[in-house]
């Protein structure tokens, strides 16, 4: 019989092995579901996390690396702050689609006009497009209380809706005969979040995902700030005791990681997309989620388990192309990885121990 | 007095690094009020769980009238007539008392019946109850009546009680005494578990003491001194707390008016509470669980604010101010729950001195902690409070309740507090931490902190404070000098408005 | 706009439709919260129940086979869900966000080759006399088997609650999980029957959308319907009682919203899309002054040793 015994401190090395093992055993049940579609699993395998990096086609595919772990990154960060603090912004996702409609529109409202000023001014506009809507649940959840994991939830939809208006209305581009989506940002010089060195899908997303990364370790390992995030997430009781204030905290979580999300959206929009679309979201602000949780909640670990889950994107797509492997066993895939990492976790705090029956 | 009830013999439980319980072998005979008797730690919780089928013993066995018995679960313990109220009790605070009373049984009668017969029961017994009342809101003495109604609705053999008086005052402590008397002359047996002497002196007619999980030794406690048997609980003698004497001198803290509503459906508002604490002096604040205590700390600690005047630090009004500016002022605090409140569980050592030490210790400039500074305060702490740990990187959940207690306690006072208000400071902690942490609180009114040390530890009170006071219902009477009270005076002030005289009118 | 196109026997008919997915959903969860376990993979659930009916209902031409194998797909996701934090004792709140986004792309996965199927019909429950009264007979007696099973699941689910014994445990597992393992009952497994019963419940759920409210399978049809529900509940207070009414409200507005788009409102559509959303959030700011009824070990973690 296999029983449970909680560890007197949490584990050092499983704290580092726990992802690891989750990769591992995600890889094999992923074969097995692959096997089960009728592909060949190691074939599978190693054409999501083979190819991208070392294939035929990696010089093409290895920017693209960037490109989609850049956002993943970004917005994970501001999430792990949220959620080692015990505040659950699970509703990213929107925050990115306002990010992206904000600076979209401050870059357009200038279009045509070429100014250096007009990038930099659509960034802040994102992060506050973010910022405003991550605050609606967090002023809701310290004014009334309200539960900001529905709150921010709801506000997705919102967003989508709003994302489709945008596209329909407001923002469309009055040259585009009629067709929805705006104008296309790269193809306007002053808003445009081009490549900063060509052929490495490094754009200004990118550089402000690894600034993230640095700000959020310094501030967890060496602030203040970062000491009272983790002691509201594991004793919001002795947090108090330690002054804290909740209401306070909770609004810098939520914003934060709001401003992060709506730049994210922006960076994403004025750069890889190019224009605000119906279908402009990909679903960045919910995979984020595994990143954050992937990464252990820690800067450095999001940015290696962003890496890894913009790689089983870039590998989904291409056994989409090669082994015609539906898209949506990618989308299982990552969710998965997500079960396993939190099965897996139990390690780290409990001990497993074998037991023969005993006799009382 | 007749035969063996329960024999138990040569139970033994192992948990990984410790022994809980190690061969222990003792009969408890029927109609008899055996006391199990032993520090915290020493495997009373652990052997009354085998008996009553929460933990199964790795070897021994044991006898219920002469049957072997070996309950896989409190079910089937139940079956046996074994009944057993908890120190922690296992009421549902959103429910009755009907419907909690019901959850004890194997098969309750319809709810209407079953309020019935607990009016029948608690007439008999002298526990007068409503059986439709939410449990959230009784007192701590009704609510232990609820637990003792449900054991007696299945007419049990062997009744265990884990240290019930704990939470009771002096008058209710003999309302409890005179039940159990009437149970044993019906021919139940109670294993009684405390760790206060004059108590089982008064009540029980033999006492098994539990050392380090041993037993070391039965004995007649009427007949027995409680020196003698205080000995044998701890195994060695070790110094009582010393006194010097000293003047106390000006007012620290003067609370004038002070009333909070309560913080959630089951708290305690605070009502009209005044109170002057003067430096050097310890004000001890007695009174049963869940009449305030942890509200008033909070009030105190800045953790809720009240108006400005209500709480003046050396004439300054402080009401207003949280947590942090208090400890800027000098008012530190330690509340009674170590894990989750005065300390963060998972969080190490080191890091949880920054909680209450950060900006009087200088833990941090400009907002960045300084982590060699916090380490070396830690190690000041575990070095000066003889706490037992591999070092300052450990987590707070790792030490025992004793250690971590001493390192909550050495925390705020080598910050040299000029106000020290400290909740429960002893509360399951062995005896010898004990008298470390109460010697540490003297030395500090000696050197002119004032102290405001609330506990329900009676005797604890009696020992260390100066003037004390009770707390009842979010009410704190007037303060009197201790040595000027008797024991009986103390517990009318606990009872305060208290419905004692309902019971056994 | 044209508002006399809109019938307010139809509309009521369509409201008790639009808000039995919830119901179901959001009386799954509320046992399962009033055993102190929190969810937040109902939406996962749904949809997996969604192309689980779809696809067993469309190859077996049996909407009831459909809607049981559904049942039977919601809980067993639900089952991974509860081995997650019940066994191996992982935090709720992320596994229950770990179940939706699985729930979402297996579903997907699942749901590849029935784009653009028509299910078959779930027949209406054809009552002769009371069918064919005028309105009451549209309004209350002309739906489907679903419909009248969702309403007796309520009476169910609070009679049992009230007043038999299992739902007297299942509380008091949910109000002090440590006092009732003391007194001896098996938190664990009332918990795990517990989530079970919820999957089943959100499972059917997802199903009456797919099988019944739209009907054809899409990805992602079940468009936050699971998330309606986990509000649904803290609406009601966690009475079973107050999720019925709760459902209406929202199908009300699903239903009024929907039509008023068919009317021409003068409203954006994408304005009308959204204030299901914006009204659930509305409903859970005004809900959440009243903490009070919450199950108190709701989302915390049991380990018999602590």
């Amino acid at each position: 019989m296999l029983k449970l015994e909680k560890r007197p401190q949490p584990s050092r090395a499983w704290t580092y092995l726990t992802p690891v093992l989750a990769v591992v055993v995600t890889m094999l049940a992923g074969g097995a579901l692959f096997a089960m579609l009728g592909n060949d699993p190691v074939e599978a395998i190693r054409t999501i996390f083979w190819e991208p990096l070392f294939g035929e086609f990696a010089s093409y595919y290895r920017p693209q690396l960037l490109v989609k772990a850049g956002p993943l990154i970004l917005i994970a960060i501001g999430l792990s702050l949220g959620f080692r603090a015990g505040i659950w912004n699970i509703g990213a996702e929107g925050q990115y689609i306002i990010g992206a409609i904000t600076g979209a529109a401050v870059g357009l409202a200038f279009y045509p006009v070429d100014l250096w000023v007009i990038f930099p001014l659509m960034i802040l506009a994102g992060a506050l497009g973010g910022w405003v809507w991550a605050m609606i649940p967090g002023l809701l959840k310290v004014r009334f209380g309200t539960n900001e994991i529905l709150v921010s939830l709801m506000l997705v939809y919102v967003a989508e809706q709003l994302l489709a208006k945008m596209a329909l209305g407001l923002l469309r581009n009055p040259e585009g005969r009629g067709f929805p989506g705006s104008r296309n940002l790269q193809q306007y010089p002053a808003a445009h979040n081009a490549e900063i060195i060509t052929g490495t899908g490094m754009h200004w997303g990118v550089v402000a995902a690894f600034i993230a990364v640095i700000f959020a370790y310094v501030l967890l390992s060496r602030h203040i700030l970062g000491h009272q995030i983790q002691l509201a997430g594991q004793a919001p009781r002795a947090a108090r005791f330690a002054g804290v204030n909740p209401a306070r905290l909770t609004l810098i979580c939520l914003g934060l990681s709001g401003a992060l999300a709506g730049m994210a959206g922006m960076f994403e929009v004025s750069g890889p997309a190019g224009q605000i679309s119906i279908d402009f979201n990909v679903g960045y602000g919910f995979t984020a989620i595994i990143v954050a949780f992937l990464g252990r909640l820690h800067p450095v670990g999001i940015a290696l388990a962003g890496l890894l889950m913009a790689l089983t994107y870039i590998g989904g797509e291409i056994a989409e192309l090669n082994l015609s492997l539906p898209a949506a066993a990618i989308q299982m895939f990552q969710g998965m990885l997500l079960f396993f990492l939190l099965a897996v976790d139990v390690l780290t705090n409990y001990r497993v121990r074998l037991r023969t029956a005993e006799v009382a | 007095m007749t035969g063996a009830l329960l024999t138990i013999s040569g139970l033994t439980k192992a948990y990984p690094g410790v022994v809980a319980n190690d061969d222990v072998s003792f009969d408890i005979r029927e109609g008899e009020v055996h006391a199990l008797l032993g520090e915290n730690g020493a495997g009373k919780s652990t052997l009354v769980k085998m008996i009553y089928g929460l933990v199964r013993p790795d070897s021994g066995e044991m006898q219920l009238r002469g049957a072997p018995f070996a309950p896989a679960e409190p079910r089937a313990a139940r079956a046996a007539g074994v009944a057993m109220v908890f120190q922690h009790f296992s009421l549902f605070d959103a429910m009755s008392v009907a419907e909690n009373i019901a959850l004890g049984m194997e098969k309750p009668p319809r709810l209407r019946d079953l309020a019935h017969r607990i009016r029948e029961v608690s007439e008999t017994y002298g526990l007068p109850l409503d059986p439709y009342r939410t449990v959230g809101g009784l007192s701590a003495g009704e609510r232990q009546r609820v637990e003792i109604i449900r054991c007696l609705l299945q007419d049990p053999r062997l009744l265990i009680m884990d240290e019930p008086t704990s939470v009771l005052t002096p008058q209710e402590v003999d309302i409890l005494f005179q039940t159990l008397r009437k149970l044993t002359a019906e021919g139940v047996a109670i294993l009684y578990i405390s760790h206060k002497l004059e108590e089982i002196r008064a009540l029980c007619d033999r006492a098994t003491i539990l050392r380090h999980g041993r037993n070391v030794g039965t004995c007649v406690p009427s007949q027995t001194t409680a020196r003698a048997m205080a000995e044998m609980m701890v195994g060695a003698s070790f110094a009582a707390p010393a006194r010097a004497p000293h003047a106390t001198g000006a007012v620290a803290l003067d609370v004038t008016g002070l009333s909070m509503p309560a913080p959630d459906a089951f708290g305690t508002a605070l009502r009209n509470i005044h109170l002057q604490l003067h430096e050097g002096e310890i004000l001890g604040v007695g009174g049963v669980a869940g009449n305030g205590q942890d509200e008033l700390l909070a009030a105190l600690s800045g953790e809720r604010r009240s108006t400005g005047d209500a709480i003046r630090l050396r004439g300054r009004p402080i009401g207003r101010l949280g947590p942090n500016a208090r400890r800027d002022l000098g008012l530190l605090t330690a509340p009674e729950e170590r894990l989750g409140h005065a300390a963060a569980p998972e969080m190490s050592l080191t890091e949880n001195v920054l909680l209450t030490a950060a900006r009087r210790q200088n833990l941090v400039s400009h907002g960045f902690l300084r982590w060699p500074a916090a380490r070396r305060f830690a190690g000041q702490v575990i070095t000066a409070f003889d706490v037992r740990t591999p070092g300052p990187e450990t987590a707070a959940r790792a030490l025992s309740g004793g250690n971590l207690q001493k390192f909550v306690i050495g925390r705020e006072v080598l910050q040299q507090p000029g106000i020290l208000i400290v909740n429960q400071p002893t509360w399951g902690v062995d005896a010898a931490a004990a008298a470390a942490i109460r010697q540490a609180l003297l030395d500090l009114a000696a050197n002119g902190t004032a102290i405001l040390c609330i506990s329900q530890d009676l005797d604890e009170l009696i020992e260390i404070s100066d003037r004390f006071a009770a707390l009842n219902e979010g009410r704190l009477s007037e303060a009197h000098a201790t040595r000027d009270l008797s024991l009986e005076e103390i517990g009318l002030m606990m009872g305060g408005a208290h419905g004692m005289e309902v019971a056994h009118a | 706009m044209d508002l006399s196109s809109i019938s307010p026997t139809l509309l009521l008919a369509s409201l008790i439709v639009a808000a039995t997915p919830i119901l179901l959903a959001a009386l799954g969860e509320l046992v399962v919260e009033r055993a102190g376990v929190l969810n937040l993979g109902v939406e996962g659930m749904m949809i997996t129940g969604a192309i689980c009916g779809f696809a067993i209902a469309v190859n077996t031409g049996s909407p009831a086979l459909g809607f049981v194998m559904a049942a039977v797909g919601g809980a067993a996701l639900a089952l991974l869900f509860a081995l997650l934090t019940q066994v191996a004792l992982a935090n709720q709140v992320a596994s229950g966000l770990a179940l939706t986004l699985f729930g979402l792309g297996l579903s997907a996965l699942l749901g590849q080759g029935y784009v653009g199927i028509k299910p078959p019909p779930t027949g209406k429950l054809d009552i002769p006399m009371l069918s064919d009264l005028p309105f009451l007979g549209r309004v209350v007696f002309g739906h489907d088997l679903m419909v009248y099973i969702a309403l007796a699941l309520v009476a169910a689910v609070w009679a049992t609650l009230k007043y038999t014994r299992a739902g007297l445990i299942l509380r008091a597992v949910g109000e002090n999980h440590d006092a009732a393992h003391a007194l001896g009952y098996k938190v664990v497994r009332v918990r795990i029957l517990a989530i079970l019963f919820g999957g089943a419940c959100a499972g059917l759920g997802g199903a009456y959308i797919s099988l019944v409210r739209v009907p054809q399978w899409t990805d992602g049809m079940t468009a936050g319907a699971g998330w309606i529900a986990l509000a649904l509940v803290v609406f009601a207070s966690w009475k079973a009682g107050r999720v019925l009414l709760g459902a209406w409200l929202f199908g009300g507005i699903t239903v009024l919203q929907l039509n008023l788009q068919a009317a021409g409102a003068a409203i954006p559509v994408e304005y009308l899309s959204m204030s299901p959303y914006l009204i659930t959030i509305l409903v859970l700011v005004i809900m959440s002054a009243d903490k009070s009824r919450a199950p108190a070990s709701l989302g915390r973690t049991f380990h018999a040793s602590q």
